[in-house]
């Protein structure tokens, strides 16, 4: 449980996270997504309760140790110094790096995590001069340059193109097969549903629903935690896709 | 080489070469020659014009290493170390002691401003707590900041005699005038604690390039940080306060100065700020002592006369880049 300004903004929240997979957090504005993905990453700590990490409570690691573990990409995530493309990936191996610069293995790791997210042309321009859809996959390569065990994203694909989009939940699906846990907090309901292993659907802070996507993303769930009617089909190549509409009233 | 290191090489440079610059100008030009210990000279050079280059190159290095410490914790191109009021009330304790004529020992000013500089830093972690927060930390500076201010003005207003308000007023603009060794020791330690803290900084402060979620999730301790800017900074800023008055701006201009070089990462701005404060400091003593003026214009004055343009400047090129 945990509560921000007299408002329970989690609560009764229970749920295993499997590795090697991607879970969708969905949920309307308010839901609590977001404060859900900094209870686990560390940013908060709940009133009541404890996360496990592998089976070990969060707070018997040092920051360091859980950073090694769990990377996380913030929403909408800012870089106040103008400072080029390789340096900005190289600060996601500040959980790894040795007291004195940098190792091989540090430099393998962000030249891998540029090569995943397709940025390393980009390696020596300044964050400024790239666009909306490249800076942010500079960020994600930023956090897959720490290799973490599991990879926490807020709203990953906010600003990007449709194309962009697709990459970036592509790279995601990547990073699952070395077996590294994948938690994202998405708004579309069509991203989650080609995307997840698993859905995990919050509203008011409390636990909905849990399960295969489509088993969770029903027309009556929709309706009642978004408030909203739907219509779910699958394309001549077997995508599955949800319309939304307003609600007859 | 890459361009730090080759910056840090020429900025070593050019401060041995306005080091002896510095031995040599002045009132009286001292040549070479006459650097040899029977030359009538050399007392000039070995009692004033030393010590005070010395100090010259600690204080502005300190200045420096700390604004860019500043600017990076604050991630605001525009913070200088006065930020959080250690400078202020550093300045204060000082004051303090000229207003009540405390000055029979040449230790008792500076050990009342690093009374001050202490007393301010440990009102500031009581007012911080363990938030960590940088908004708290930023307004609790601009309050004792101005609590500091006005006080040195109290100061200044009720000061028992003409004298003292003079001796006040010339203190406050800051100067490396008449210094002696017994300053250098005094500042030396605590410059050296207070740098060594703040290059301990460099790599989390690059890592809250990202912001403070993105930092913290990457395993930053923003109370560790915290602990070590304020010490740091205070210690630096209180220890150049305490030995050269108030002398602004250095810390401002100089993290500007060295970016075009280095690049915009924090880390990379620390050594770079420390050499070219060391530099300007010691440039802007040399000029204020050879210029042909009555009495010698304040090393304080030089500065803000450098840093109110340079100020301009920049905020002129920011409205600019926001446009």
């Amino acid at each position: 449980m945990l509560t921000l300004g007299g408002r329970r903004v989690l609560d009764a929240i229970s749920t295993t996270f499997t590795p090697g997979r991607v879970t969708a957090v969905l949920g309307p504005n308010g839901a609590g997504k977001s404060t859900l993905l900094s209870c686990l990453a560390g940013l908060r700590t709940p009133d009541e309760g404890r996360v496990l990490v592998d089976g070990q409570p969060r707070s018997a690691l040092s920051m360091r140790d859980l950073a090694r573990q769990i990377g996380l990409l913030p929403q909408g995530a800012d870089v106040h110094w103008d400072v080029d493309v390789a340096t900005l990936v190289a600060l996601g191996r500040y959980p790894h790096r040795a007291r004195w610069g940098e190792t091989e293995a540090d430099g393998a790791a962000v030249a891998r995590a540029m090569a995943a997210t397709d940025v390393t042309q980009f390696a020596t321009r300044p964050m400024t001069a790239l666009s909306g859809g490249e800076r942010a996959r500079v960020l994600l390569a930023r956090v897959l340059a720490g290799e973490p065990q599991w990879l926490l994203a807020d709203e990953p694909l906010a600003n990007l193109d449709p194309a962009h989009q697709l990459g970036t939940l592509e790279c995601l699906r990547e990073v699952t097969r070395s077996g590294a846990g994948v938690i994202l907090v998405l708004h579309d309901l069509n991203h989650a549903i080609r995307v997840a292993d698993e859905v995990l659907l919050l509203c008011d802070g409390r636990i909905i629903a849990q399960g295969a996507p489509e088993d969770v993303l029903t027309p009556q769930r929709i309706a009642e935690t978004y408030g909203v009617s739907s219509h779910i089909g699958t394309t001549p190549d077997g995508v599955r896709f949800i319309v939304t509409s307003q609600m007859a009233r | 080489m890459n361009r730090s290191l080759r910056l840090n090489l020429a900025l070593v440079a050019c401060i041995a070469v306005t080091f002896l610059l510095s031995l040599m100008a002045g009132k009286v030009w001292i040549p070479l020659d006459a650097w040899v210990a029977g030359d009538p000279r050399w007392p000039i050079i070995a009692e004033l014009r030393m010590p005070r280059t010395v100090l010259a190159i600690l204080v502005g290095g300190a200045l420096g290493v700390s604004g860019a410490a500043m600017q990076g914790y604050l991630r605001n191109p525009l913070a200088d170390p006065g930020l959080f009021g250690v400078s202020s009330g550093a300045a204060l304790g000082a004051v303090i002691s000229l207003y009540f004529g405390y000055t029979a020992s040449a230790w008792l000013l500076p050990a009342f401003a690093l009374t001050g500089a202490g007393l301010t830093m440990a009102i500031l972690a009581l007012l911080v707590g363990r938030s960590g927060s940088m908004i708290v930390f930023t307004l609790a500076g601009v309050i004792l900041s101005s609590v500091a201010g006005s006080m040195t003005a109290l100061a200044i207003s009720l000061a028992p005699t003409p004298f003292a308000t003079s001796q006040i007023v010339t203190w406050l603009m800051g100067a490396l005038t008449d210094r002696s060794w017994d300053d250098v020791w005094l500042a030396l330690p605590l410059l050296a604690l207070g740098g060594t803290l703040l290059a301990l900084t460099g790599r989390t402060l690059d890592a809250l390039t990202l912001g403070e979620s993105a930092a913290r999730s990457m395993g930053v301790d923003p109370l560790r940080l915290q602990l070590l800017i304020v010490v740091g900074v205070a210690l630096c800023v209180g220890a150049s306060v305490a030995t050269a008055g108030i002398i602004g701006f250095v810390g401002l201009i100089v993290p500007h100065l060295v970016r075009p070089f280095v690049g915009n990462r924090p880390s990379a701005v620390l050594l770079p700020s420390a050499l070219a404060g060391a530099l300007l400091l010691l440039l802007g003593d040399c000029v204020v002592r050879a210029m042909p003026t009555v009495s010698e214009l304040r090393l304080g004055i030089a500065m803000s006369m450098l840093g109110g343009p340079f100020f301009l400047f920049l905020l002129l090129r920011m409205r600019r880049g926001l446009a």
